[in-house]
């Protein structure tokens, strides 16, 4: 395993593990749980739910919300990971599909860095084996020359590996899982061994659904896992709730001179996107285009995350409709053609006649 | 029913089984209830003079789902509908106890209390009138639902109710449901399966059920208003059914009827006066009672039924599974989405069915429920494809199960009438699709047609006009394609409310439209009226429309109406239908017209115009169509001159050829007298003065033409007066010499410069004639010149040729 011994440094990372950040809740969870855990899960799957969607523990630990969303998609998710099927988060981008991935491998084998990042360059020997080649060259084959992949390493020790944008992996190197998937060993023929999975073992994979070029699953693999498709947020109120969470962790960890987030402004952001991507106005009156880009949730609290800095550094400290304008016009116009006449559009017809937006509608006329 | 003291009820013993309606964990608990018990006389909530009907449900040909239907023999517009599934604890438990030939009955209020009932609320919610019928029906309409889904009459739930009253409808439809929300479950079969069937050791769960629904009565308290009356009737009636029961010496009385009621009915009763106080002095009216079949997706809360079962199909499932219901069930969805061609293989089964179990463990559950079966099939076997997941439901967790009855139960009475009438003219109910070519002369043809008509107008959809399409076969032929499918016959009972016959049925549609439609609704349907030949709703329909077309201000809806009512009386004719009191309406019709069509016209804009020119063009043919009458009517021998001196004002009062040539008459004068006023859009004025010279009345069209062209105009009102005189007249620019020369003489004295300005106007117009078109008038004002001797004229035998020229000129309704 990855040695990973961080907890005192963690403050000073930029980004750290989702395990390290809620080791409190894990460990009061794991101490209250009494009800019976697959075999080398961390907890219940219950209070791997409950770690998931929030709550407050008999010993009166309050469990910070990770996922807003329905219930039911968490308990199907953390039902797979009890089943021998691999779990597969399908959803567009910014759908918190990572997000989720990383704090189910943290709560059920309290390690997420098992991880597979798929891109188009993904190798199979990221999914099976590599070798040491300095060593294979001076000792030849053997276990001691042999590189783990993180797939291997959670076999071995029976935890969850993750793996990335699944669907960018060339097709030919997605199907090493199969093996893996189904027969839940991965034979090393060039030692004549195989490395059996041991009780806990499983996969977490996630795949937008919406991307250009991915290799679709082949049917084989496919059927090796159950899917739960993760949808964009239900209702504002929700996607405001996310938003504003999520930039409060963020400019902590970034370390951002403190600024108030504006729920305000919040809330603007999330309507001009919640709009654009529905093609149509909260009020349902007025139909809109809607652009190329998919406009999550993600894109949102990272316009408001920079919005934040921006105030900061060359602002007044306050989060101005000036400081988010920038983050959006960014965040909307992905193809500078199309997407240019529908924000156009937008702001003439839907932002400019809305009360109290002129600032906002200003400052965006600038931009753009 | 005699009230004595002295009712022996502590020798008889009661057994109260409270169920819930459609649900298969209690009609199972309560078979085996039952069979412990043993008792010599069962008695069913359901409507106590339905007792007839109960032996069918033993029947041969019987499948559920079925409902009771009861409906009051003067009306049958006053329903209401007591369905029941085989899975429903009520028929399940008269089915046990026909199959021991014990003493089996319904001991709910009679159906004809509750219609008696039904008609005096109907009338609180609408006094305005009480004979209007379609009225009524409305009402009652709505009624149904909420009988369907609970069989507890509900009052007319008046708006703006309270989330108390919400929720105490609620405990009444289903105190099981809100017991199994409060502990948790959101499917109220997996918490009786959890709870009462498998915790029970196999004691009877009822009197357990009784107990917490007595504490479920009190939490809820009293419910509010008129319910609370009809409950307390209900329950004083099943009282006093138990007690008349056990005065008849029975021993041991099982009673089965909603939890709700339980504990209103267990031993010992209160005093029986009190009951008969409550039930003394109740209407009644006369009712029939049928069993109909009935469909699962009408059981579901999907097509409104509120707080129906929502899931009958995996209630059914649960009913019927022999075992293992959840390997059953994700077996039967696989196969259902294999025959959809997603690829399901027996692994994604295994999967499913282990997903399940997992989330029912997860969620604390014994079993996994409807809702974990759902996220297993989401998840596993459509891996998270909505569109499949909802086929799923549709199919399989809804169901579309048709039940039937069996062919000796006496029917709705509509379907009857039908089945007859089928017979009479060999007309079969068939699944495969069926060409009917229908030529109106015949007499048996036509009352096909009739029925057809009159079908159509009741909505069932089971004939339909086909493709081949009425007009494009003349006036006397009709196609019509039929293909029966078992749903028709729910429709059919859903029509059934509006008459025992497709005629007085398709009566009550035409009056609901009488009553409620507008105008232009109305005169639709007058159409509708004469093919289907209901004179007697027609003649209803006409005095309405003629009130209609009175109190109606805007002579635009007038003249919309007429071009409706013009072509039924020319189809009325065809039929050799009388269509007298149809003339006279529409004459009344042209006289309105013509009185307000002059402050109609002024100051419209393009748009508006162009609208209203339609409507001129329309009301215009419309008007010819109706002098032309007489004579097609007559055989086309008789020549025109001899035609109006036949005709004699006098006789009927219409029909004449003098009143025809009048409205047309007047129409005219009316036009005449507005096409010079300023304020007149130019395209309108263009089509006014067109018509007018078609009509031969303008001897000056050639100048007018020239006036509304000239430099004085300014341009965008000459390109609307041309495309108001000439648009659509390119076949009469081709083949009428004087029209071509009007224009050919204009352009040809228009100067360089004017022509110029002009040609973009006119070229508007013109273009928008077919090239062919436009070649073949540019070819006659080639050969322009010597167009009068082109004309063979003198070589015509005008004698021989002038009958056929009188009818011609009829039919064109010139008098050139």
């Amino acid at each position: 395993m990855t040695d990973i011994s961080a907890p005192p440094g963690t403050a000073d990372l930029l980004r750290p593990h989702a395990e390290h950040v809620f080791a409190a809740e894990l460990t009061a969870l794991e101490s209250s749980d009494d009800r019976p855990r697959p075999p080398h899960w961390r907890m219940s799957p219950w209070a791997v739910v409950t770690y998931l969607l929030g709550g407050t523990l008999a010993d009166g630990t309050v469990i910070t919300p990770k996922y807003v969303g329905a219930r039911r998609l968490m308990e199907v998710a953390v039902a797979t990971m009890a089943t021998d099927r691999a779990l597969l988060l399908l959803g567009v981008p910014g759908t918190a599909k990572s997000w989720v991935s990383e704090h189910l491998t943290a709560a059920i084998s309290g390690d997420s860095t098992l991880l597979v990042q798929g891109t188009s360059g993904t190798s199979e020997e990221s999914i099976r084996y590599g070798w040491n080649y300095a060593r294979l060259l001076a000792e030849g084959p053997s276990a001691a020359a042999l590189v783990s992949s993180p797939v291997m390493v959670a076999m071995r020790t029976g935890a969850v590996a993750r793996i990335e944008e699944l669907t960018r992996i060339p097709a030919d190197v997605q199907d090493a899982l199969i093996t893996v998937l189904s027969e839940k060993t991965l034979p090393v023929p060039e030692l004549g061994i195989e490395v059996a999975a041991v009780k806990g073992f499983n996969v977490v994979a996630t795949a937008n659904d919406r991307d250009k070029g991915v290799n679709e699953l082949s049917s084989a693999l496919r059927r090796r896992f159950n899917t739960v498709v993760l949808p964009l947020p239900g209702n504002e109120e929700d996607e405001v709730r996310i938003v504003s969470d999520r930039v409060a962790d963020m400019s902590k960890s970034l370390e951002l001179p403190e600024v108030p987030a504006a729920i305000e402004q919040i809330r603007r952001v999330v309507t001009v996107f919640r709009e654009l991507r529905s093609g149509v106005t909260a009020d349902g009156r007025t139909k809109i285009k809607s652009p190329s880009g998919t406009l999550s949730t993600a894109e949102a609290i990272s316009v408001v995350t920079s919005g934040m800095a921006l105030s900061a550094h060359f602002g007044d400290g306050l989060l101005r409709p000036t400081d988010i304008a920038s983050g959006i016009v960014g965040a909307v116009i992905k193809d500078p053609i199309a997407d240019q006449v529908a924000w156009t559009e937008y702001l003439e017809v839907v932002v400019r006649e809305r009360s109290g937006w002129a600032e906002f509608y200003q400052a965006c006329r600038e931009m753009s | 029913m005699s009230v004595s003291p002295a009712v022996n009820e502590e020798t008889g013993q009661v057994e109260i089984f409270g169920i819930r309606h459609h649900g298969p964990g209690s009609a199972r608990s309560l078979l085996a209830a039952l069979d412990a018990y043993q008792p010599d006389t069962v008695l069913v909530e359901g409507p106590a003079d339905a007792d007839p009907l109960i032996g069918w449900v033993g029947a041969d040909g019987m499948e559920p789902p079925v409902a009771l239907l009861g409906y009051a023999a003067d009306r049958p517009s006053v329903a209401a509908f007591w369905p029941y599934a085989v899975f429903s604890p009520e028929w399940q438990a008269i089915r046990w106890a026909l199959h021991r030939q014990l003493a089996v009955s319904f001991c709910d209020l009679p159906a004809a209390q509750t219609l008696a009932q039904r008609r005096r609320q109907g009338s609180r919610a609408d006094d305005a009138d009480d004979a209007d019928d379609a009225d009524d029906a409305e009402a009652i309409r709505e009624h149904h639902g909420d009988d369907a889904e609970t069989r507890d009459e509900q009052p007319v739930l008046d708006e703006g109710e309270t989330e108390l009253q919400q929720r105490q409808q609620q405990a009444v439809h289903d105190p099981l449901a809100l017991l199994a929300a409060a502990a948790g479950y959101d499917d109220a079969e997996r918490w009786w399966d959890d709870v009462i069937e498998s915790r029970m050791d196999g004691a009877s769960p009822f009197p357990a059920l009784t107990e917490a629904m007595a504490e479920v009565r009190q939490e809820v308290g009293s419910i509010p208003g008129l319910a609370a009356e009809r409950e307390a009737r209900r329950e004083a009636y099943m009282r006093q059914t138990i007690r008349a029961t056990l005065r008849a010496g029975r021993r041991r009385v099982a009673v089965v009827c909603g939890a709700w009621h339980a504990p209103a009915l267990t031993l010992p009763l209160p005093p029986a006066a009190h009951d008969g106080r409550v039930l003394r002095g109740a209407a009644k009216r006369k009712v029939t009672l049928t069993w109909v079949p009935w469909t699962h997706e009408r059981l579901a809360t999907a097509t409104g039924y509120g707080a129906g079962v929502t899931s009958p199909g995996w209630y059914h499932h649960l009913w019927t599974a022999p075992d293992q219901p959840i390997v059953r069930w994700l077996t039967a969805v696989a196969r259902s989405l294999r025959s959809k061609d997603l690829m399901v293989s027996s692994a994604h089964v295994i999967e499913a069915v282990r997903l399940a179990d997992t989330l029912a463990a997860l969620r604390g559950r014994p079993l996994a429920g409807l809702s974990e079966v759902t996220e297993a099939t989401r998840a596993v076997l459509c891996d998270g494809d909505e569109v499949a997941v909802r086929f799923v439901t549709d199919h399989l967790v809804v169901g579309q199960a048709l039940g039937s009855v069996s062919d000796d139960v006496p029917t709705v009475p509509l379907d009857a009438d039908l089945a007859d009438q089928c017979r009479r003219l060999r007309v079969k109910r068939e699944p495969t699709p069926r060409l009917h070519d229908l030529d109106l002369r015949k007499a048996h043809d036509q009352a096909k047609s009739t029925l057809f008509h009159r079908l159509t107008l009741l909505g069932l959809g089971w004939v339909r006009a086909a493709e081949s399409g009425i007009e494009s076969q003349g006036t006397f032929r009709e196609t019509w394609e039929s293909a029966w499918r078992p749903e028709y016959a729910v429709t059919l009972v859903e029509a059934s409310v509006w008459g025992t016959t497709v005629e007085s049925a398709a009566s009550a549609t035409v009056d609901k439209i009488a009553a409620r439609g507008s105008l232009a609704e109305l005169t639709a349907a007058v159409g509708d009226c004469l093919l289907a030949d209901l004179p007697i709703a027609l003649d209803r329909l006409l005095a309405a429309l003629t009130e209609k077309a009175a109190l109606d201000i805007d002579v635009i809806h007038l003249m919309e109406a007429l071009p409706d009512l013009a072509r039924a009386q020319r189809y009325g004719d065809v039929r050799q239908t009388d269509t007298t009191t149809l003339r006279q309406v529409s004459e009344v019709l042209v006289v309105r017209i013509c009185a307000g069509l002059p402050h109609a016209l002024g100051s419209l804009d393009d748009d508006a115009a162009a609208d209203m020119r339609r409507r001129l063009d329309a009301v215009h043919a419309a008007i010819g169509l109706l002098s032309a009458e007489p004579a097609a009517a007559q055989t086309a021998a008789v020549p025109a001159p001899d035609a109006a001196n036949r005709a004699d004002p006098g006789r009927d009062g219409a029909r004449t050829t003098d009143e025809a040539t009048d409205s047309r008459r007047r129409w005219l004068k009316v036009l005449a007298g507005v096409a010079d006023r300023p304020d007149l859009n130019g395209q309108l004025a263009g089509r006014i003065v067109r018509i007018l010279v078609d009509a031969d009345l303008l001897s000056d069209g050639a100048v007018r033409v020239r006036r509304a062209l000239s430099h004085g105009v300014d341009a965008a009102a000459k390109a609307s007066w041309v495309d108001g005189f000439f648009s659509d007249g390119a076949v009469l620019l081709i083949h009428d010499p004087v029209l071509l020369s009007l224009l050919d003489d204009w352009v040809a004295e228009l100067g360089p410069e004017e022509f110029v300005d002009v040609l973009p106007l006119v070229r508007r117009t013109f273009g928008a004639f077919a090239e062919s078109e436009r070649r073949a008038i540019a070819g006659r004002v080639a050969a322009g010149s010597g167009q009068q001797s082109q004309r063979p004229e003198d070589d015509l035998d005008l004698e021989l040729a002038a009958p056929a020229l009188a009818t011609v000129r009829l039919i064109l309704g010139t008098s050139r």
